[in-house]
C-alpha cells in the first residue's frame, strides 16, 4: 500500500474537516473504554496477568530462535509446511505459489494485518486471483477500496449511513426496498453474500494471533466465526504471521488470551478461539488437506537487542489507540501506513525507516494513556522519545525546529546568562500585555495564537521578584 | 549563615522555567505552602528549565547538560519542591534514566529520590492534611498526565482542596484525559492540539465550574488560551494559588493588573 506518513500533518488536517470520520470516531471514545475499564475491574488479577503475559513474551523473545526452529518441526511432524520470509516480498511470492499450486482463482481471507503489512490483496489481484475479506470490517473496506483504520475494528472511520450506501451500491442483486437500517441487518446481509464464496475458495489465507512452539498449533481469536470458515472449508490454509507471535505453552498462550479481549474489546473472551493444528488427520470431520505458514520478519530481528524490542511484545489488542487523543482526534488513515496509534508509532518506523514515519512519534503529547493500559506493560512513550533522538541525531526534523531548540538550550545551560536574557524580555511582554492579560497575536507565537490566547506573563520574573525580596529582608536584619 | 531550628528540613524551590516567567504568583504560593508545612524554603538562582524541551525533542545531549546544572543545583537540599508534576516527572523519573550507565547514575538517583511535586510533597512527605485558605465559589480539577501517570497524583490535591472553606469541587468529565498541550507537541502540530483541548474546554464548561485548577501552568495556559479565545468566562488558575489563599489577583490571562 501506499506509504503518506510523511504527509501526516495534511493527512490530519484532512481528518479534523471531515465531519463523517469526526462523528464515527465519537464511537471509539465511548465504545471501547468504558467496556474495558470493566472488564478489568472485574477481574482483581488483571494486573498480576498483565505482568505475567509480559514476562511470558519477553521469554520468548529471548530464546526466539530456539522457539521459532521447535515451533517448524512441530507443523512439519504434524504434516504442515512452514516458508521463512524475511521480506514482503519474499512472503508474497510463497503464498503467490502456493496459490498457483492448488490452481487458485478465489481466496478468501480472515482479518490479518500481516497481509497489510505485506500488501497482500493489491498483488494477488495483479496476479489475476481474486482476494475476498471475510471479516465484516475488512469486507466493508474492501467494497470501499480503503485499508483498516484500525489494527482490531478495520472500518471504525465509518458510520454506518456510509456503509448501508457501500451494501447497496456493491449487493445491487437484491431488492431496494430491503431494511437495512439496524447494523445486524447489515452482518446478515455481509454474511449471506460472503456464504457462497467461502465455497467457491480453493485457498484460505489467515493471519494467528500466536504461534505455539510446544505443539506447532496456530491460534486465531474472531467475533464472528469467519476465521474458521476460512481455514476450515477451503482445500488450502495458509497462516501469514511474523516471528513474535510465538509463545512456548499452550498454557502460556492461554494466559496472554485472559488479557487480550478485555483489553482490546472489553470481552472476558473473543466468541471465538480457534486452534490449528497441522492439515485434517485421518477421521477429522473437516480441515484443509494442506497447512501452510509463512513466517514473516520484515523487520523484527533487527529490533531485537536494540531499545525497541519490547516492541514485539506487542499482541495487537488496539488498547492503545483506544485510549489516545491524537488517534480519537484524526484517526487511523492519517498515520499513513498500516499500523496506527501509538503502537503504530514506535512500529512503523522501525518496518519502514524513521525518514518516512518521522512525524508518527513526534505527533504524541506523551500523556502515558497508552502505556497505562497496554496489557504488555510496552513503554510506548519512552520508544517515541528513542525514534525522536534518532531523528534527531541524523538532522532529520526540520531545520528551524533544531535551531529554535539549540538556540533555546543555550541559554537554559547558562544560568546567568538565562537569567540575564528573561529578566529583560518578561517585564517587556509583560507590559505589552497588562490590560488585556493575554496576546491574540504575537510574533514568532504563531503556532499557539493560532487556536488560543497567549497567557501574558504577569509581572516580573519569580526569581527577580524573590532576590529583591530575600535582599530587602537581609537589609531589614539587624 | 542563617540558623533555623536543626530539625526543619531544607527545601529547594525549583520553580519551573513556566511559573518564573509566566506566573510568579504559583511560586510565591508554593513558597507559602511549603513553608506552612514546616519547612525552610530557599530558592537557588541558577536554576532555568527541567530540560523537557531538549529531552523530548530527542536532543539528549542539551536535556544532560541542564540536568546536570539542576542536580549539581539543587543536590544538597533534604528536598526539592516543583509547583508541576511535569517537571517534577522529569526530574524524579527522567533523569536517572538519563544517566543510567554513566558516572553520573548514583548521584542523579540519589538526587531523584528527593524530588516532589508540590502537593504530593505536602500530603504525602509532610501529613498535611488540610490548608487554611478559603475559596469561595465551584471549582473543577485537571489532572495533568505526567502528574497522574508518572507520580500518582490525583488524590493529593483533592484531599487538600476539600479542606478550603467554601469550596465545591465539581468534577468534570474525562478529567483525566489530555488536555493537548504536550509541550512542544501543541505548537508542532497545532491542529491536532486544538482538536484535543476543543474536547477538554466543552467538558471544563460542562462541569458549571466556575473556576478551573490543575497543577502544571503549561496545560493551565493551554486550557485557558482556548477557553479565552471562545469567550468563555471560566477562570483559570494553579491549584497551589487556592490552596495557599493567593487567588485575589487577576486569573491566568486576565488584564487589570
Amino acid at each position: 500500500m501506499q506509504i503518506t506518513s510523511p504527509a501526516f500533518k495534511e493527512n490530519a488536517r484532512g481528518a479534523l474537516a471531515n465531519p463523517d470520520l469526526q462523528k464515527a470516531l465519537g464511537h471509539v471514545r465511548l465504545g471501547f473504554i468504558d467496556k474495558r475499564q470493566k472488564a478489568v475491574d472485574a477481574l482483581p488479577e488483571f494486573d498480576a496477568l498483565r505482568d505475567s503475559a509480559r514476562a511470558i513474551k519477553d521469554h520468548a523473545l529471548a530464546h526466539l530462535d530456539l522457539y521459532l526452529e521447535a515451533y517448524e518441526e512441530k507443523v512439519k511432524a504434524a504434516g504442515g509446511y512452514v516458508h521463512w520470509a524475511p521480506t514482503a516480498a519474499d512472503a508474497r511470492a510463497v503464498i503467490l505459489e502456493i496459490c498457483r499450486a492448488a490452481g487458485a482463482r478465489t481466496v478468501t481471507k480472515g482479518k490479518s494485518m500481516i497481509t497489510e503489512e505485506i500488501g497482500l490483496n493489491a498483488f494477488l489481484e495483479k496476479e489475476g486471483i481474486r482476494p475476498v475479506e471475510t471479516d465484516l470490517g475488512e469486507y466493508i473496506i474492501q467494497l470501499r477500496g480503503e485499508h483498516p483504520s484500525h489494527i482490531i475494528a478495520p472500518a471504525v472511520h465509518l458510520t454506518r449511513d456510509q456503509v448501508e450506501a457501500d451494501f447497496r451500491r456493491a449487493h445491487d442483486h437484491l431488492p431496494v426496498a430491503r431494511d437495512l437500517s439496524e447494523p445486524e441487518s447489515l452482518l446478515a446481509e455481509a454474511r449471506r453474500v460472503l456464504r457462497s464464496q467461502y465455497f467457491a475458495a480453493d485457498v484460505g489465507i489467515t493471519g494467528a494471533n500466536f504461534l505455539v512452539a510446544e505443539t506447532g498449533s496456530s491460534v486465531i481469536v474472531t467475533n464472528e466465526g469467519n476465521g474458521d470458515l476460512t481455514q476450515i472449508l477451503p482445500r488450502v490454509h495458509v497462516v501469514v504471521a511474523s516471528i513474535e507471535k510465538i509463545v512456548p505453552t499452550m498454557e502460556d498462550m492461554s494466559q496472554i488470551l485472559r488479557v487480550l479481549a478485555r483489553s482490546a474489546t472489553g470481552q472476558d473472551m473473543s466468541v471465538y478461539t480457534t486452534v490449528s493444528t497441522g492439515p485434517r488427520r485421518e477421521g477429522d470431520p473437516d480441515g484443509p488437506e494442506e497447512y501452510h505458514v509463512v513466517l514473516l520478519d520484515n523487520g523484527r530481528s533487527a529490533m531485537l537487542g536494540t531499545e525497541f524490542q519490547d516492541m514485539l511484545r506487542c499482541i495487537r489488542c488496539g488498547a492503545c489507540m483506544n485510549h489516545c487523543p491524537v488517534y480519537h482526534a484524526v484517526g487511523g488513515h492519517a498515520y499513513g501506513w498500516v499500523y496506527p496509534g501509538p503502537m503504530g508509532a514506535v512500529l512503523t518506523p522501525s518496518l519502514i525507516g524513521v525518514d518516512k514515519a518521522g512525524h508518527l512519534p513526534n505527533a504524541s503529547t506523551f500523556c502515558g494513556r497508552c502505556e497505562a493500559v497496554c496489557p504488555m506493560h510496552i513503554p510506548l512513550p519512552r520508544m517515541m522519545r528513542h525514534w525522536r533522538e534518532r531523528e534527531f541525531s541524523r538532522g532529520l526534523n526540520p531545520a528551524a525546529q533544531r535551531y529554535g531548540l539549540r538556540a533555546w538550550a543555550f541559554f537554559a545551560r547558562r544560568p546567568r546568562l538565562y537569567r540575564l536574557a528573561v529578566s529583560l524580555a518578561i517585564p517587556v511582554l509583560s507590559r505589552l500585555g497588562r490590560r488585556r492579560g493575554r496576546f491574540r497575536r504575537l510574533p514568532l507565537a504563531g503556532g499557539w495564537t493560532r487556536h488560543r490566547d497567549l497567557p501574558a506573563p504577569e509581572s516580573r520574573t519569580f526569581l527577580q521578584q524573590w532576590r529583591d525580596r530575600d535582599a530587602a529582608r537581609q537589609e531589614a536584619r539587624p | 549563615m542563617k540558623q533555623e531550628t536543626p530539625q526543619k528540613p531544607r527545601v529547594g524551590l525549583f520553580v519551573t522555567c513556566l511559573v518564573d516567567l509566566f506566573r510568579p504568583t504559583v511560586g510565591f504560593a508554593a513558597v507559602k505552602l511549603v513553608e506552612e508545612a514546616g519547612c525552610e524554603v530557599e530558592v537557588p538562582m541558577a536554576q532555568t528549565c527541567c530540560g523537557q524541551p531538549a529531552y523530548n525533542s530527542g536532543d539528549r545531549e542539551d536535556a544532560v547538560a541542564i540536568a546536570r546544572t539542576t542536580i549539581e543545583t539543587f543536590e544538597d537540599y533534604d528536598y526539592v519542591v516543583a509547583p508541576s508534576g511535569s517537571c517534577a516527572g522529569m526530574l524524579r523519573k527522567h533523569y536517572p534514566a538519563l544517566f543510567k550507565g554513566d558516572a553520573w547514575e548514583a548521584r542523579a538517583a540519589a538526587f531523584s529520590a528527593r524530588v516532589h511535586e508540590l502537593t504530593s510533597f505536602l500530603v504525602d512527605v509532610m501529613g498535611m492534611e488540610r490548608v487554611s485558605a478559603a475559596h469561595v465559589g465551584s471549582v473543577t480539577y485537571h489532572d495533568s498526565c505526567s502528574g497522574l501517570r508518572e507520580l500518582g497524583i490525583a488524590a493529593q490535591p483533592r484531599r487538600l482542596l476539600s479542606s478550603v472553606e467554601g469550596l465545591e469541587l465539581r468534577e468534570m468529565k474525562d478529567a483525566d484525559v489530555c488536555c493537548g498541550f504536550g509541550g512542544t507537541f501543541c505548537v508542532k502540530y497545532s491542529d491536532i492540539s486544538n482538536k484535543i483541548v476543543e474536547e477538554k474546554a466543552a467538558n471544563i464548561a460542562a462541569s458549571g465550574a466556575e473556576t478551573l485548577l490543575a497543577g502544571d501552568l503549561g496545560c493551565l495556559m493551554n486550557m485557558a488560551g482556548k477557553l479565552q479565545r471562545q469567550g468563555n468566562a471560566v477562570r483559570v488558575r494553579h491549584v497551589a494559588e487556592v490552596l495557599a489563599g493567593m487567588d485575589d489577583g487577576p486569573a491566568i490571562g486576565e488584564g487589570g493588573r
